[in-house]
């Protein structure tokens, strides 16, 4: 496939250069033609023109109908509904802009392409189409950005309303550690001065201090569904950035500082394995797995649906492989599992 | 302007040829001259271009077959791909260089520098800038940076590889990432010395702009290319200083042991002793700059597509004052923007509603353009010259582009998009195409002003303009799916994400579109190269247009004008117009150039 993919562009290429040459040729042999454009010219370039705009829409008709299905699933939060109509408003809109002034353009590009002799109209300026172009922008703008500032103020809005579970994500090159606030939903102090590595306290918090010792320091992280979450992001020494595609979710982890994001899983990851446009990627993706396994090629083992945190602020060398698997489940579920797990006080007296 | 100052220049005029015995080196090298500076401009930043193209297919090849081994990256990285394998580091290197050269010193320089050297003087009708001299530190210095920018590619640790953006504190710890030892501080000098060359060419463009101005050109008569420079150079005057500022302090950080940026660090084992400061405040420094640099960037390609499109429409401009307006607009908002890149950053949500707001506004003169330089076409009588059918396709791409600027611009909307590989389709086209599509409409149409008359030839500019403008579409359109798929950019290979395989297919696509695009930009450096030796001289107006440019000779000579500058009686967009019984102004010519009195019943059609 790939050098069958080289052989076609070096061919382009080649007939690229053949046609350059050639072309270049008959423009030396007529040397009474100027390189100003003729009415030749400009009825080629004219028609060119018309197929180009055919080309545009060609190219959105094509990326839609076989690119759509790869995009990212319905969203499996709370205020992800929301983001995704706003989204699908906003393609409307620009999509009809889009359509309706490419034709304009390249329509009169076509239209009016020169001819020897015709006259153009004199036409300067007209304050009533120019109000009217910068009035119709304004209007359909505003009501985007009431919708958008609405949406935002709600979902920028971290508060302790709805008994929220407090979890800590924590950035380091190159992976990620989530730390439950447990029993007393109250994050222990923390600070990177007091990462101790002999002892494992790899996040630096205050033993001293006493909301620490309930927490909870894990390598992948759970959630139960339909609970509120409150996210704090810390880094350690880069900017990385909590990015959590599937729940419409984004955060910068800044060093020095602590910042915040917050929303409401509505689906358990089992739920999302059999959404029938997950089902379909998975399937999709597994049969090019396939193909590699078959090909004896790595990354190649059979895959299962997960909802990830991945790094999104450049990090350094292996910025491309910082992911933690998110795992949405029941409440029950979420309670057992975090039961199983060593709290920072036992995993400290153990350390002593 | 006034009558005193215009005495001064007919004398240096008249004494013209005296004093001006030029050397090989005063000529073409240490020259004061602007066309010969404009030239100077235009060849480094072709280079420069041609160096950061390569770099991007190097990494496209990488992101469509990702870890496979192929013979030009040996050649061409060496030990940064063992075997023909690239290395992740190098990945990041590419991807920075190919930003910083392409937005600065491609897309700056080459485009600005170039143009607004060449035409301000010519278009205003001055002898030359206000300081030759300046002008000439100006372009030296750009050529300076150039150089420190590429020697960094040489260097055992590897340039600086902190995306163009260079955020600390991954440039500002050297034991983060390999880029960001000496790699980062010649990065940091290459920007110190670009920005002391662009401060001084901005303030010599705003200079002779507001004084030099021949007799009877008055602001509002000026050609829209003139009003782009100089608002553009009135811009990069108010926001490279501040680039500078956070540069130096991201120096001292580096290496003097200050905390502006830094604190809390704890790396490789070790807690640094930083405390205190924060990225955030470098974000915003920097991107106080760099949103008007975009707009730095796009500002004279715009001008030079409402100029080359309204001589080739044979109309005038529509809304000529309305451009004025929205060129200004745009200025001034796109310094009250620059949060917008900056809405998950942790800084509070609030602010990012302000520069929600303040982003979406900036569509409207946006909106207003576009729909001006579409009216602009209808019922003209297009004369469909390369520069003409790039200026076209700067339209489409500034509006295709431009349109997911309202996804992005929407602090809401910009959540699950923001860094994906949404963004890099949307600047790509709507800043990067667009602006190289008002370089190359520059070149096209100015070509026969640098180079003594002689042309490019049309044909190999027509396949240049077609390949090109197909493929861009292809590399840059089914970006945006991969973007809304959830691929980060930056990412060396998508490989450890299952979701992503089936994208691969789309980034094979796109590679492959770039090599053929990228192949097609030979066609115009061959055209370019040959022009210069071998270009048919064409007449002194070869696109019959307006402007005062067109009255000089076709042979160069210090001081542009062998006499006389000429006096401006009219606006620049006499195109086609009639007189009252539908004749044209001067019989069998469509246009009335700037230099030709108003007759006595010719009115002023125009607002």
């Amino acid at each position: 496939m790939n050098t069958f993919l080289i052989l076609i562009v070096l061919v382009l290429v080649a007939i690229a250069v053949w046609q350059m040459a050639k072309i270049f040729e008959l423009s030396q042999t007529n040397s009474s033609n100027s390189e100003v454009a003729t009415d030749k010219d400009n009825k080629y370039n004219g028609y060119l023109m018309f197929a180009f705009l055919i080309f545009i829409y060609g190219i959105t008709i094509f990326s839609f109908w076989k690119y759509s299905k790869m995009l990212l699933p319905e969203a499996a939060s709370a205020h992800g509904g929301e983001y995704d109509l706003l989204m699908l408003i906003s393609f409307v809109l620009i999509f009809i802009v889009q359509t309706i002034t490419q034709a304009l353009l390249h329509y009169f590009a076509y239209k009016y392409r020169g001819e020897e002799g015709k006259k153009a109209l004199y036409f300067a300026d007209n304050d009533k189409l120019e109000f009217i172009w910068t009035i119709i922008p304004t209007i359909v703008l505003a009501g985007l950005i009431i919708w958008g500032l609405y949406t935002w103020t709600v979902i920028t809005d971290v508060n302790d309303e709805d008994d929220p579970i407090i979890v800590e994500l924590y950035a380091q090159q190159f992976n990620w550690t989530a730390r439950y606030a447990g029993d007393d939903n109250v994050l222990g102090d923390s600070n990177v001065r007091l990462i101790d590595i002999d002892k494992a306290n790899i996040l630096g918090i205050d033993e001293g201090d006493a909301y620490g010792n309930d927490d909870v320091i894990v390598k992948e992280l759970h959630l139960p569904v339909g609970r509120k979450v409150n996210f704090k992001m810390r880094s350690q020494d880069v900017l990385h950035s909590a990015y959590m595609p599937h729940f419409r979710a984004q955060m910068n982890c800044v060093p020095g500082m602590i910042t915040e994001f917050s929303f409401t899983p509505i689906k358990t990851t089992a739920e999302m394995r059999q959404d029938p446009d997950v089902v379909e990627k998975v399937k999709r993706t597994n049969k090019i797995r396939a193909e590699k396994a078959a090909n004896g090629e790595p990354n190649s083992d059979p895959w299962e649906y997960d909802f990830l945190l991945i790094c999104n602020k450049i990090c350094g060398k292996s910025h491309y492989n910082m992911q933690m698997k998110i795992i949405v489940e029941s409440e029950d579920d979420f309670n057992k599992w975090i039961a199983d797990q060593k709290t920072f006080g036992q995993s400290m007296a153990v350390a002593e | 302007m006034s009558e005193l100052g215009h005495g001064h220049e007919d004398e240096h005029g008249d004494d013209h040829g005296h004093h001006h015995k030029q050397t090989f080196i005063t000529k073409y090298i240490f020259s004061q001259d602007h066309k010969m500076i404009s030239k100077q401009y235009l060849i480094t930043g072709l280079i420069m271009g041609f160096i950061g193209i390569s770099m991007s297919l190097l990494f496209r090849m990488q992101l469509a077959w990702p870890g496979e081994s192929f013979g030009i990256f040996e050649t061409v990285l060496g030990k940064w791909a063992p075997d023909g394998v690239m290395d992740a580091d190098v990945y990041l290197a590419l991807v920075t260089i190919h930003g910083t050269i392409m937005v600065f010193f491609v897309l700056t320089a080459g485009l600005s520098g170039t143009f607004s050297n060449l035409l301000i003087p010519l278009q205003v009708g001055a002898r030359d800038m206000a300081s030759g001299f300046l002008n000439m530190v100006s372009y030296w210095l750009f050529f300076l940076s150039s150089i420190i920018m590429l020697s960094s590619l040489f260097i055992e640790s590897g340039p600086a590889s902190a995306g163009w953006t260079v955020y600390p504190p991954l440039s500002a710890l050297p034991m983060a990432q390999s880029g960001s030892g000496l790699g980062m501080t010649l990065w940091l000098v290459a920007m110190t010395v670009f920005i002391a060359s662009s401060l001084l060419g901005s303030l010599n463009y705003i200079v002779t702009v507001l004084n030099l101005r021949t007799q009877g050109m008055s602001m509002t008569r000026m050609p829209l290319t003139i009003w782009a420079f100089f608002v553009t150079a009135i811009i990069g005057v108010i926001s490279f200083p501040v680039l500078l500022s956070a540069g130096l302090l991201l120096l001292m950080d580096r290496s003097f042991g200050t905390s502006f940026f830094l604190s809390d660090i704890f790396i490789q084992g070790e807690v640094l002793h930083y405390q205190g400061g924060s990225p955030v405040l470098y974000e915003h420094l920097f991107w106080f700059l760099g949103h008007p640099e975009v707009y730095i960037v796009i500002l004279p390609a715009m001008g030079i597509v409402s100029e080359v499109m309204a001589v080739n429409a044979r109309k005038p401009i529509f809304g000529y004052r309305a451009m004025i307006a929205s060129i200004i607009a745009i200025a001034f908002l796109s310094t009250i923007v620059w949060g917008h890149h900056m809405f998950l950053s942790g800084m509070n949500p609030f602010l990012g509603s302000v520069f929600t707001f303040t982003t979406l506004l900036i569509a409207i003169p946006s909106a207003v353009k576009s729909f001006n330089w579409i009216t602009t076409l209808w019922k003209g009588n297009l004369q469909l010259n390369t520069g003409m059918l790039f200026s076209i396709g700067m339209v489409s791409t500034f509006i295709t582009g431009g349109l997911t600027g309202i996804i992005l611009g929407d602090s809401t909307l910009d959540i699950n998009v923001h860094d994906t590989y949404f963004v890099v389709a949307h600047f790509h086209l709507v800043m990067g195409i667009s602006a190289l599509y008002g370089l190359f409409a520059g070149v096209y149409h100015w070509f026969p002003k640098m180079f003594e008359g002689k042309m490019m030839n049309k044909n190999l500019g027509y396949v240049h303009f077609w390949i090109t403008a197909v493929g861009s579409y292809g590399i840059f359109f089914p970006m945006h799916f991969v973007g809304m798929a959830g691929v980060p950019r930056r990412y060396y290979e998508n490989t450890a994400f299952p979701m992503f395989d089936e994208l691969t297919d789309v980034q094979v696509l796109m590679t492959v579109f770039a090599l053929i695009t990228a192949g097609a930009q030979l066609i115009f450096a061959f055209n370019f190269v040959r022009s210069i030796f071998y270009g048919k001289v064409g007449p002194k107006n070869p696109w019959n247009a307006t402007t005062l440019e067109w009255t000089t000779e076709l042979k160069h000579i210090h001081g542009n004008w062998e006499g006389a500058i000429p006096h401006v009686y009219r606006w620049p967009y006499d195109y086609s117009k009639t007189d009252d019984n539908g004749e044209y102004i001067i019989a069998s010519q469509d246009f009335v150039p700037q230099t030709v009195p108003m007759k006595d019943d010719e009115e002023e059609l125009h607002h």
